[in-house]
């Protein structure tokens, strides 16, 4: 089949962009190219974000709450009339799997780019999408998809299914409120927790079980149809590396895949798309088990955030054919014209702290470094150096995604991106990709969707500072005015007939760096002392061979290194290559006289202070209750995941000072401990 | 020729031996002041740091901006004075930047005979504020200090440049609007306690400064009261109840927080950063270049060129007066008029510098002194040529020139000569020395020779012989006199300059100098009579 000559039937020419972040931005970049006007909505928390930075127009949509702004289907219709929006494109999340969304578009005339509302409710629920596909004979696993949702049928189910099982909302996705169950006693907290999720996340508390796979890959087909019946399927996807069931790495196609197997994976998709009569992109996700059997997990009715690998290795840009199919137009391409070529690989990049349970990390970027982009490297961001991360968001900043010919040239070349990556002002899983992409079990595909779980070594923040790392942080503020005529600009502690010798401290850490001979075509020679234990120094010979406002060239020890740096306040950041085993982020401290003038604003229960803003989802705790340490006291909920404070020491409760419900700031106290 | 092209060959052996010779000084003068900077006795830094104190080094390390230079002033005040050890004679002086500013800081050792003021201490502590009124450079007093050393009580205590002229001269500093600010971190006790008293601020660390005009053992002999340090001069007394001190700090750190804050709330003064392009000689290449014998001359332009930005050297009247090099020269983009010695003064040589000295006075140039003479010319032509009076226009000159002036003895300073290049005597901002420098009245020859010429004129009217057995028995002591008193390192024990350095410091050190006193003149020169 081929695209229709002429008009096709509707034109899309203002889109209206229902959505923000690095997705937002994805689907303007196309918009541009295509001439369609970007129309981009913004909550108060995002006035200045990226996205309406990117847009050709810009409109305010409500408060910060998604509530009240991006999920608010009122506000977004009444806009989108208002501004004269032929379209909205949902995105992903948000109101992306809304069916009533969809119908309100279809009510006002709007194109809604993605799948008719029918497909939307078929697939939107998890339990009836099952029971459709095992209708038409697509493979699905045990589990439980019925309406009855009592605590007390969810038990028996989930006995009757076995261990381990996961418990799912039955709408929504993005892993939120999932929870794998390894025995029968976990059942119940674990159902509370999720239906509290679900209701929050996506207004429905409905859950379902299902049979737990732990060695299984999570394997996808992304299809896409038109409004003429056709359907073609774009490759499949292997999305296995997951935090917390949310995914992090994603590569097309799936590696290791058995040509017969991926032929019937393809079939059963296009059998599901086709069962639901659904038009647009679609993502069909399968289970595939150690034997490679596949189960149906649920179909994503919508562009997936992972969509660059497909796009990278079939040349095809996804947003176009969306906006192409929902004016009616065929399919661009048959299956036969749809070439798949080399392997690409995707890291997406979050503000949250892997080493400290994957605690979302909310603040200002203070800088902002991505890696160089090409042909076979693509950066799908949704932030820039400046901006504000919220807590009001999913906390995914970006995606970097690499092509290559072979698995491992891709894997090369998204290492090394990553490794490029310079992130201040909030905490990254940056350091985590750099692990998994550098470990031998993920180079050889050796893996399933517990694998970090199994390697939980891989999950590591930016790690400490080595003496070399503090040698060089040392070097860096010695050398700060490094030319001889620096006089009283000088920063390597000049003296008369004695050795220019500094001290620098960093936390309990004591560098010295002596500067040799200074002047006439002298060689920028410094000697580093790094005191390792109680009056024992390591000395190691430092010549700087090139300095400039965010970079040095050292040569250490007879080794080159090339260092990017950046200093804020009194921390000064290290960005290491590779040259040391993996890329790292090494953060220094400074201690100055000047901090002794700094009264630390001392609150002697530091652990009864929120981590991050959020808002207070249950407080398990009464006045005057006893408590012991380890004792849950309150829950939180920040970017959609929840955080349970418990107690630092055993006592007793002699101040609440929030109830559910109630919005906090970081660093307030949530309540006073008394020490037992 | 204005850029100067060196005659010199580095690869000879002759530089070789040269350059063998001025390291072996520099590393003896490092190696001595290394040794001071360690401070008093090992025991007392011990007992000094157990009680959770810094060492005065390390105070002024955490006062400076991080990195900042440090011109450290007379580190070798009374080595080989008293007859016993007193490294710096307990006292650190220096110039270096506190936020961001340059201050002269004057930090006791109390680890060195508990921080008690010498003769030489007092010398010191005065020639810092010397320097910091000429400069302009806010004070910070480091103090912890037991006060007059008591056996010595009758050099310190009353006369005009003895302890009181301390405090005298922060009276008067803080009046000419150059800041006093002392952190207390140990006792000041009687004249100590001034120095926090006369200051415009002053710190004070909790458990740990004490200020009085008595401490405890006089309180009750004199007036029977039993009471604890603490209690009669701590940091709450005196910044809740005598209001003699201003901020309390908890530890020496926290203190010097407060001293670089009390700097950084001062008026702000443009800081001036000035730069040139590198002499295109080789600064290392001085070492080469002093023969090893100091009687053999070389041509002082050699240095000149090692000093100066790009080596240019405006040379005025080159082929008059030849043994006084004089000249326009940048250094460190500062504009200067350098006056060097190259051989004995002739009435010629003097009349070029005193010419010199007026144009630069009028142009408001500072002068540089390269000093390396053995004296004016003698003998009946000279005399007859009316050298006393030339010489008198050159001393006049000088002692007059109201531009600031910077003396580097780098040979000998013999003499009359010593005046006529504005020796300590004639008030150069700055004297230092190379270590190969040689001060006395006369060479040690020459006063052996004269006084052994006495002597035998004695003898002989006596009718006695004078063998030259005995000739040499009186002449080799008085040789070995003015060798031991010539020595540089004699010279600064005494603080007749204000420390010797490794020659190749000497470009940076002037142009770090230079570059504090680049602020307007306020003074214009008058010279005074000159004979004519």
């Amino acid at each position: 089949m081929t695209t229709q000559p002429g008009t096709p039937p509707h034109t899309i020419r203002r889109l209206l962009i229902a959505n923000r972040g690095e997705i937002a931005c994805r689907i303007m970049r196309t918009a541009k190219r295509m001439g369609i006007t970007s129309i981009a909505v913004y909550s108060a928390a995002d006035q200045n974000a990226r996205h309406v930075r990117s847009a050709d127009e810009a409109y305010a949509l409500g408060p910060a709450e998604a509530a009240q702004s991006y999920l608010n289907i009122d506000k977004l219709l009444a806009l989108a009339e208002r501004v004269g929006a032929d379209s909205i494109h949902p995105g992903y999340g948000f109101l992306s799997e809304n069916a009533a969304f969809a119908r309100a578009c279809n009510k006002a005339g709007i194109i809604f780019v993605g799948p008719p509302e029918a497909a939307i409710i078929a697939m939107g629920s998890k339990s009836d999408s099952k029971r459709a596909m095992q209708a038409v004979g697509v493979p699905t696993a045990p589990g439980y998809h019925g309406d009855e949702q009592s605590l007390a049928r969810l038990q028996t189910e989930a006995d009757r299914i076995g261990y381990p099982l996961i418990i799912k909302a039955s709408v929504g996705g993005g892993g939120k409120g999932m929870q794998v169950v390894h025995a029968s006693t976990e059942v119940a907290s674990a159902v509370a927790s999720a239906q509290r999720i679900s209701q929050a996340s996506f207004a429905d508390d409905r859950l379902l079980l299902e049979r737990y796979f732990p060695k299984a890959r999570h394997v996808e087909v992304q299809v896409f149809a038109d409004s003429r019946g056709n359907i073609v399927t774009l490759f499949d996807r292997d999305c296995s590396i997951q935090r917390r069931h949310q995914k992090i790495i994603e590569e097309a196609p799936a590696p290791g895949l058995q040509t017969e197997v991926r032929s019937r994976m393809s079939k059963a998709a296009i059998q599901a798309t086709r069962a639901v009569d659904y038009v647009g992109a679609g993502t069909v996700e399968f289970l595939l088990d150690t034997d490679q059997q596949f189960y149906f997990m649920e179909m994503n009715t919508r562009l997936q955030v992972e969509h660059p690998v497909t796009e990278l290795i079939t040349g095809l840009d996804l947003v176009e054919w969306q906006l192409r199919v929902a004016q009616g137009e065929s399919l661009p391409k048959a299956q036969e014209e749809i070439i798949q070529s080399g392997v690409a690989i995707e890291a997406r990049i979050y503000a949250e702290d892997p080493a400290n349970g994957y605690l979302p990390s909310v603040g200002k970027i203070t800088h902002l470094r991505w890696p160089d982009t090409d042909a076979r490297l693509r950066l799908d961001v949704g932030v820039d150096g400046g901006d504000e991360v919220s807590s009001f968001y999913d906390p995914l900043l970006g995606k970097i995604i690499a092509l290559g010919a072979t698995r491992s040239a891709a894997i090369a070349r998204l290492s090394g991106a990553v490794d490029e990556i310079e992130i201040i002002g909030i905490v990254t899983n940056r350091a985590l990709l750099a692990a998994v992409l550098g470990d031998a079990n993920f180079l050889n595909a050796a893996f399933a969707t517990d694998f970090l779980s199994v390697q939980s070594h891989l999950i590591v923040g930016e790690p400490a500072a080595t003496d070399e790392d503090l040698l060089l942080g040392a070097l860096w503020y010695a050398s700060a005015n490094q030319q001889v005529d620096a006089l009283w600009q000088d920063t390597s502690g000049w003296r008369l007939a004695s050795p220019a010798t500094t001290i620098w401290r960093f936390g309990d850490r004591k560098v010295s760096i002596q500067r040799m001979r200074l002047g006439h075509g002298a060689p920028n020679l410094y000697l580093g002392h790094c005191e390792v234990g109680h009056g024992e120094a390591q000395q190691v010979s430092m010549q700087l061979l090139a300095r400039d406002a965010s970079s040095m060239r050292v040569d250490v020890n007879a080794r080159i290194t090339s260092i990017n740096l950046c200093e804020q306040g009194q921390i000064l950041h290290l960005f290491r290559r590779r040259e040391t085993g993996v890329s790292r982020h090494v953060r220094l401290r400074l201690l100055r006289t000047d901090d002794t003038l700094r009264a630390s604003a001392v609150v002697d229960q530091g652990s009864l202070i929120t981590p991050l803003p959020g808002t207070v989802v249950a407080v398990h705790v009464k006045l005057g209750e006893k408590v012991s340490k380890g004792d849950a006291l309150v829950t939180l909920e920040a970017m959609k995941m929840e955080h349970t404070v418990t107690a630092p020491y055993d006592g007793r409760v002699a101040q609440l000072f929030f109830v559910a419900t109630n919005r906090v700031t970081a660093g307030a106290v949530l309540l006073a401990l008394e020490p037992a | 020729m204005a850029v100067i092209a060196s005659k010199i060959d580095t690869s000879s052996a002759e530089f070789a031996q040269s350059r063998a010779r001025m390291r072996t000084l520099v590393d003896e003068l490092r190696a001595l002041i290394g040794q001071n900077a360690l401070g008093g006795h090992a025991a007392a830094r011990l007992k000094h740091q157990a009680a959770g104190k810094l060492l005065v080094r390390e105070r002024i390390d955490a006062l400076l901006d991080p990195g900042s230079p440090f011109i450290e002033l007379s580190p070798l005040a009374a080595q080989d004075v008293y007859g016993e050890a007193l490294p710096g004679a307990g006292l650190v002086t220096g110039i270096g930047r506190v936020s961001g500013r340059q201050c002269m800081v004057v930090a006791n050792d109390p680890t060195v005979k508990a921080g008690t003021y010498y003769p030489l201490t007092v010398k010191k502590h005065l020639r810092a504020q010397e320097i910091a009124s000429e400069n302009a450079l806010p004070c910070i007093y480091l103090v912890e200090s037991g006060g007059a050393f008591l056996p010595r009580q009758d050099e310190v205590f009353p006369d005009r440049e003895h302890f009181g002229r301390i405090f005298f001269n922060q009276a008067r500093l803080s009046a000419d609007g150059v800041a006093q600010i002392a952190v207390v971190h140990g006792s000041c006790t009687a004249g100590g306690a001034y120095v926090p008293a006369m200051s415009d601020q002053s710190v004070i660390v909790r458990n740990q400064g004490r200020v009085f005009l008595a401490g405890p053992p006089l309180v009750h002999a004199a007036t029977g009261e039993k009471i604890d340090a603490e209690s009669l001069g701590g940091a709450d007394v005196h910044c809740r109840q005598s209001g003699v001190t201003d901020y309390y700090a908890d530890n020496d750190l926290h203190a010097l927080a407060y001293a670089r804050r009390a700097v950084a709330t001062l008026q702000p003064v443009p800081c001036v950063s000035t730069s040139g392009p590198q002499p295109l000689l080789d600064e290392s290449e001085i070492d080469g270049i002093i023969p090893q014998n100091s009687r053999k001359p070389y041509d002082v332009r050699e240095i000149i060129g090692r000093i100066v930005d790009g080596s240019w050297f405006d040379e005025f009247k080159a082929l008059y007066g030849t043994t006084l090099v004089c000249g326009f020269a940048h250094i460190h983009g500062n504009p200067v008029g350098i006056l060097a010695n190259n051989g004995i003064l002739f009435s010629e040589s003097a009349l070029k510098g005193t010419h010199f000295i007026e144009l630069c006075c009028r142009e408001g140039i500072p002068l540089v002194f390269l000093q390396n003479v053995s004296g004016f010319m003698v003998g009946r032509a000279a005399e007859a040529g009316g050298i006393a009076k030339d010489g008198a226009k050159l001393v006049t000159a000088v002692a007059c020139a109201a531009v600031p002036k910077y003396t580097i003895v780098i040979g000998g300073s013999f003499g009359a000569g010593n005046y006529a290049m504005c020796g300590r005597a004639y008030g150069p901002r700055f004297l230092f020395q190379w270590p190969n420098a040689r001060t006395s009245v006369m060479g040690g020859e020459q006063a052996a020779s004269v006084l052994a010429t006495i002597k035998r004129d004695t003898m002989q009217s006596a009718g006695q012989s004078f063998s030259p057995q005995e000739e040499e028995q009186l002449k080799a002591p008085i040789r070995d006199q003015f060798e031991r008193q010539g020595h540089p390192f004699y010279a600064s024990a005494r603080l007749w300059d204000d420390g010797v350095i490794d020659p190749k410091d000497t470009r940076r050190l002037l142009g770090l100098v230079l570059s504090l006193g680049r602020k307007p003149l306020t003074q214009k020169t008058r010279f005074g009579v000159f004979r004519m």
